[in-house]
């Protein structure tokens, strides 16, 4: 990222509901840290520095989804502050496994884990920052990869689109020559429909993707789900657990679970 | 020491900062001093609440050890191995010794990945007025440089056992998805050899460190073997003689509910002991209580760091994580040296209808799990118990004395040093829920 007499991109990480692990993946950039900090300032980002400086920011690099009444405003003013927003992570680009709420009796679930449910202000719905504000890029993943993560800084840096592949996980299991779990064990998996990013992790540990970097562009999951259940006899329950979790409120995993009978 | 020559004097002072930085999470921190007196420490977590124990009701029982490492990003190992262990329980599954051995390896990594971020990036500036760790390199290039191969040894042990460092998807209950090679392993050693004089140089340089005197005597709670450092099982013992099997945790430990915080606090049933119950898990509670379990190299440097055995003050924790560093790389290189894949590579059990628990050390601190689970394979309830949690009221009983015993200190001065001391205890407030809001407010009548 360096090389050109350029001013430091101002640079703001913000957290929403989360586990903390996308913004995370910056500080695990051990070897890249101080090149990267060389390009960047660290203005608003909480998590690893205590010098807070206000806005405007080059580049808000969003973690979480929106959970709280609080949230629903502090996002508005992220956005207001930030050139370019990017969301990171399955939370902030569809909810995230909190939003597994969704549908549910969120007063009854709060109630099962709060003694005094009172002192609790939480949203019917966990939702994605895209729900709420105009998003410039969003990164997928839960977590995201790290190595894309500083392709996207860098492309900000560089004013350019971020070189990202949108292909789907069977594409990595094809490149790296992994045996597919689908057909020769009949493993549920998602790697059809999920985006790649991965390099195809699950499958190469002999597990079946279970869909945490969501669903890929152009994907065809009601086809994905007709072969599971009929070629494979997987139970609609297991496939809608599935089509459930990481990214489960992503359109095209939610559209596929319609058609399951749970 | 203003606040004794006026001490006549009648007032209120309130403290406040609005974010607490380098810390996991989403928090607020408000101290009340009227007429020199702290009459308040309260540490607020705003974080939002996920609810991830009602989200997993009805939730197939493997799914818990990759949904529960969702509620930390910076230690899921944890919560993979307590899920993991008391699924197992519920299971009557006995693990093999080579997946024992493994699932140790793994949590020595997420300690050095987990202490290493901890001690040089989020709680070593604190002690030189810096703001973050590109400040702090200024200062010290070689040993930031050393912590951070540290870190990076540490996620690579995650990445070759796990698949990769935040999440590993490897984990799976009865064991692993697949045990990796004896040439794979071996791959950590030369990393390993390396990492442990990094741990050694670590614990000379934050011994150095400019410490503030505070002592405060806490009740310390901690996982027990007779064997060895713990870290996956054991018994719970305290400093004030309680030992328990993880079983009887819920008899003893409660959590209570308070208005200020999303995190519900734990506390001793009975509220014994000081601080009506406060009690403090973490490396300051495993050293006092199992230090002697310590590998050689780990307890020469302790001695060498001049650490007492039990290290009431709570600013020294940071020798103490460096120590637990040595620990995690010595027992990581035994590991590695001595393995030899055996055995599936988990071991499988009928569903049945049971409860289960177990307690494993986060390295944070005690972490607890309870499930019930149905003959069907699925989670009826379940009960998370995360060392932060159990922390808040230790945490807001040194804010109290720090405050008390620094009211001579310029506002600016106090208010770093309090938010200092919560760092001490490297909260993670996405396991307790969630940046920290410190608030300092000195009443006068």
């Amino acid at each position: 990222m360096n090389g050109v007499d350029k001013p430091k991109l101002r640079l703001g990480v913000f957290k929403f509901a989360s586990c903390d692990g996308c913004q995370l993946s910056l500080l695990d950039l051990e070897d890249e840290l101080f090149e990267l900090l060389s390009a960047v300032e660290l203005s608003n980002f909480l998590e690893a520095s205590s010098a807070v400086l206000p806005g405007p920011y080059d580049v808000a690099l969003v973690e979480g989804s929106i959970t709280t009444v609080h949230d629903q405003e502090r996002i508005l003013e992220i956005r207001a502050s930030a050139k370019r927003l990017v969301t990171i992570g399955a939370c902030a680009t569809s909810g995230g496994i909190q939003a597994l709420r969704n549908g549910a009796n969120v007063g009854e679930w709060v109630a099962s884990v709060y003694p005094s449910p009172d002192y609790i202000s939480t949203l019917e719905h966990s939702t994605p920052i895209s729900a709420h504000v105009p998003v410039d890029y969003e990164l997928f993943g839960c977590p995201v990869n790290k190595h894309q993560l500083l392709e996207v800084l860098s492309a900000v840096w560089q004013d350019r689109k971020p070189r990202v592949r949108g292909v789907s996980v069977c594409s990595e299991c094809k490149a790296k020559g992994t045996p597919c779990v689908l057909v020769t064990r009949g493993t549920a998996c998602l790697g059809p429909l999920t985006h790649a990013g991965c390099e195809a992790l699950c499958p190469t540990y002999g597990r079946g993707c279970f869909g945490c970097y969501g669903p890929q562009n152009t994907c065809n999951a009601d086809a994905l789900v007709t072969h599971l259940q009929h070629a494979h006899g997987q139970p609609d329950v297991v496939l809608s657990r599935l089509l459930n979790t990481y990214a489960g409120q992503a359109s095209a995993f939610a559209q596929a679970r319609k058609r399951l009978t749970t | 020491m203003r606040e004794m020559k006026n001490k006549t004097e009648k007032r209120t002072i309130r403290f406040e900062v609005d974010a607490l930085a380098r810390v996991e999470g989403e928090g607020a921190l408000t101290v009340v001093v009227h007429d020199g007196v702290v009459e308040e420490a309260k540490l607020r977590i705003f974080e939002p609440p996920r609810l991830f124990e009602t989200l997993l009701r009805g939730r197939f029982l493997g799914e818990a050890p990759d949904v529960t490492a969702r509620i930390c990003g910076i230690c899921p190992v944890a919560y993979q191995m307590s899920s993991t262990h008391a699924l197992e329980q519920a299971l009557g599954i006995t693990i093999t010794p080579t997946i024992r051995a493994l699932r140790r390896l793994l949590y020595c990594g997420e300690w050095i990945e987990s202490h290493a971020l901890h001690l040089c990036m989020l709680h070593a500036p604190d002690f030189f007025g810096k703001h973050n760790v590109a400040e702090l390199a200024a200062l010290f290039p070689s040993e930031v440089q050393n912590s951070l191969k540290l870190k990076k040894t540490g996620n690579e042990i995650l990445r070759v056992l796990g698949g990769r460092e935040i999440h590993p998807i490897n984990i799976r209950v009865g064991g692993f998805y697949k045990l990796p090679s004896q040439s794979e392993l071996r791959t950590l050693r030369e990393r390993l050899l390396l990492a442990k004089d990094q741990a050694l140089a670590t614990v000379k340089w934050v011994s150095a460190f400019p410490f503030p005197h505070v002592e405060r005597d806490c009740e310390l709670v901690s996982l027990w073997h007779p064997d060895e450092y713990p870290l996956c099982e054991g018994k719970i013992v305290s400093s004030a003689g309680l030992s328990i099997d993880p079983c009887d945790f819920e008899t003893h430990f409660v959590e209570t509910h308070v208005s200020h915080s999303n995190a519900l606090h734990a506390h001793q049933q009975n509220g014994g002991g000081k601080d009506g119950g406060a009690y403090l898990v973490g490396p300051l509670a495993r050293y006092a209580l199992c230090g002697d379990k310590l590998p050689v190299e780990a307890k020469q440097a302790a001695q060498a760091a001049k650490l007492p055995p039990v290290c009431k003050n709570p600013f020294q924790s940071i020798v103490v994580r460096a120590v637990e560093l040595v620990f995690a790389c010595e027992e990581a290189l035994r590991i590695v040296n001595e393995y030899e894949p055996q055995g599936p590579a988990f071991v499988d059990a009928p569903f049945q209808t049971a409860r289960g628990v177990a307690a494993t050390c986060a390295p944070r601190g005690l972490l607890f799990h309870r499930y019930d689970v149905r003959a069907d394979g699925t989670i009826e309830s379940c009960k998370i118990v995360p060392p932060t949690s159990q922390n808040q009221p230790a945490i807001e009983a040194d804010l109290r004395l720090v405050a008390q015993t620094h009211l001579h200190l310029p506002h600016q001065e106090l208010t770093a040093r309090l938010e200092h001391a919560i760092r001490n205890h490297d909260p993670c407030i996405s396991c307790a829920t969630h940046a920290l809001r410190v608030e300092v407010v000195r009443t006068k009548t």
